[in-house]
């Protein structure tokens, strides 16, 4: 013991400045712990572009495939359906898909590249289940075809615009995709020239 | 022998006095009644959990391509492996019973009150962990209710504005529910949270020691003690509440052995139907629900038509529960001396919650979104408004000592 007695001040320096460095090296150390709950690599990897021959599919039917572990729709509309998007355009939130829910060349009233074919994501945006596609109009469900989510009750049109009203806040997304030949879809790449397909 | 032995110990680990301190000199009030039973029960809940967990996990692969068939093997060709799985599964359930009673009881008597605010939130804790722990262990079968719900509740976190998406993602490890999602889950369910829980119920347990246990009149039993320094309305908690709550535990085992042997999914409310068929990413059941003690705040969530405002009212629906101790005004804490307001809004407060518990279990439409609606409004004005009619209730005036 010095024969000064204590030196509060020089001892609360010290404490302190122990604690943040201290501190600064707990924050270091706690990076890799966060940043191993990141996809790996092999995560990252899986996520090649899948390829679909449309010319099987029947009008007014669906095919799913699983692109990037996403169940992803490839719909044949009829005219029919394709008629009831004009109809339910005021009872949308986004009619217009302004919200970039889809590549540029799908902002349109089809949402796709050729009207009668829609590739879309098919997980609702409020939380994540699959909605089904109802033909068949029901008066429980909605008044016209389109996709309805059995979780919470959200609504879509027959392009997955969403209703006014329900849970979900958003249109379903349509993912990047472009034709290899006029009956060969590839999801997972956007056409090269962007716009055109 | 015996006491020399004891004398030896006592001399390097505080034995005696700790059994003394918390078991045989812990004075508690002596007109206990049925609400008493829930917290002990808790307590024995929570080790059948540890104890079956730890053999299930002796068993289950937690991996996305083993983990359903692990289970199926360890409900068919483990030795008794059904057994501790149902015992697991229905102690899930259970101790969700036994905690809302307990915390029931914590309302009508005013448990939360001044000095008990630490040891109820260390309570509230124990209910968010416990939460926590009843998703993780409910994905870890990977039936296709545990891969939607999974599903459900980890897109919740993707309505936080602007980190939502890059969360979600860092939850899932994966940019979909996958094995990554499936493994993490299994070590924070298994190692993570058991131990957090174990840290806070070891709060819970001291910080009521320390200021003494409350009880059906809301006194404070200390207040009052005789001349060898003993509350006069206390009593030793052992022998007394020992055998009280042994009691109550062979009940209690009546009821658990009842369902664990003739109802174990309890009718779908504790398993699930579609959590008897794999795990699926292309088919969504037709009918997600959570397990039952969610199914409150699952139904707040539907009956707000906006995503994030949902996830702000399912989560501040648990969260306020943490400032009650500072909203309740009432110049008494036990209901016997409070008077019809504060009566009418516990009752309306139990009617909401419940009605919210059966409407977040049935498919959303029509009148039941209005209902859920009503009865989040109701659940919520309890809270809030409490600090006024607390305040305006007429309150009887309060016994010196605890009645019969």
């Amino acid at each position: 013991m010095s024969e000064q007695g204590v030196d509060a001040g020089k001892r609360r320096f010290l404490t302190t400045a122990t604690a943040v460095v201290g501190g600064v090296g707990a924050a270091f150390v706690a990076v890799p712990f966060i940043k191993s709950w990141q996809p790996s690599a092999r995560a990252k990897a899986s996520g090649a572009p899948v390829e679909i021959n449309i010319s099987e599919i029947a009008p007014g039917a669906k095919v799913t495939v699983l692109w990037r572990g996403k169940p992803v729709w490839v719909l044949r509309r009829t005219d029919e359906l394709l008629a009831t998007l004009d109809a339910v355009s005021g009872e949308l939130l986004d009619p217009e898909s302004e919200k970039p829910q889809q590549p540029e060349y799908c902002q349109n009233q089809a949402r796709s590249i050729k009207p009668d074919v829609l590739v879309m994501v098919s997980i609702c945006t409020h939380l994540g289940c699959v909605p089904t596609y109802e033909v068949e109009p029901s008066p429980q469900t909605m008044a016209y075809p389109g996709f309805f989510c059995p979780c919470h009750g959200s609504k879509y049109d027959i392009a997955g615009r969403v209703y006014k009203g329900v849970p979900a806040p958003l249109n379903m997304p349509v993912p990047p995709h472009h034709y290899v030949s006029d009956d060969v879809i590839q999801i997972g790449v956007d056409p090269k020239s962007g716009g055109k397909a | 022998m015996g006491s020399k032995l004891m004398g030896w110990i006592d001399e390097r680990f505080p034995a005696t006095q700790l059994w003394n301190e918390h078991i045989a000199e812990y004075y508690a009030p002596k007109n206990f009644n049925f609400w008493y039973f829930f917290g002990s029960l808790s307590l024995f809940v929570l080790v059948n959990q540890l104890l079956t967990g730890i053999w299930l996990a002796m068993f289950f692969k937690p991996s996305a391509a083993e983990a359903f068939g692990s289970v199926e093997y360890i409900m068919r060709d483990v030795e008794w492996g059904w057994l501790i799985r149902y015992m697991h599964s229905t102690g899930a359930s259970l101790f969700f019973v036994v905690v809302y009673l307990h915390m029931f009881r914590a309302l009508l008597y005013g448990s939360y009150r001044q000095p008990r605010e630490l040891l109820w939130i260390f309570g509230c804790l124990i209910y968010l962990v416990l939460m926590a722990e009843a998703f993780l262990g409910y994905v870890l079968p990977w039936g296709n209710m545990s891969y939607w719900g999974a599903q459900v509740i980890i897109s919740l976190f993707g309505a936080i504005p602007g980190i939502g998406e890059t969360l979600t993602t860092w939850i899932k490890g994966d940019f979909i529910i996958a094995d990554a999602t499936l493994n993490r889950f299994f070590a924070l369910h298994v190692v993570a949270l058991p131990f957090v829980l174990v840290g806070l119920v070891v709060a819970h347990i001291m910080a009521l020691h320390h200021v003494g246990s409350n009880n059906p009149d809301g006194i404070e039993i200390k207040k009052v003690k005789g001349e060898d320094g003993i509350p006069k309305d206390g009593i030793p908690f052992h022998p007394y509440y020992t055998v009280k709550d042994i009691f109550g535990t062979a009940v209690f085992l009546i009821l658990f052995a009842a369902i664990v042997f003739f109802a174990p999914t309890f009718g779908g409310y504790f398993l699930e139907a579609p959590n008897f068929t794999p795990a699926s990413q292309i088919v969504t059941p037709e009918h997600i629900v959570p397990v039952w003690y969610f199914t409150p705040f699952y139904a707040m969530l539907r009956a707000v038509p906006d995503k994030l405002g949902g996830v702000v009212i399912m989560g501040s629906a648990v969260l306020i529960l943490f400032v009650l101790p500072w909203l309740d005004r009432s110049a008494v804490k036990s209901v016997r001396y409070k008077g019809w307001i504060f009566k009418g809004a516990l009752a309306i407060f139990a009617v909401s919650f419940v009605s919210l518990g059966y409407l977040g279990t049935q498919p959303p439409g029509e009148w039941r979104t209005i209902a859920a609606r009503i009865s989040t409004i109701a659940y919520f004005l309890f809270f809030l408004l409490m600090p006024l009619y607390s305040k305006l209730d007429k309150t009887k005036p309060v016994p010196e000592r605890v009645t019969e």
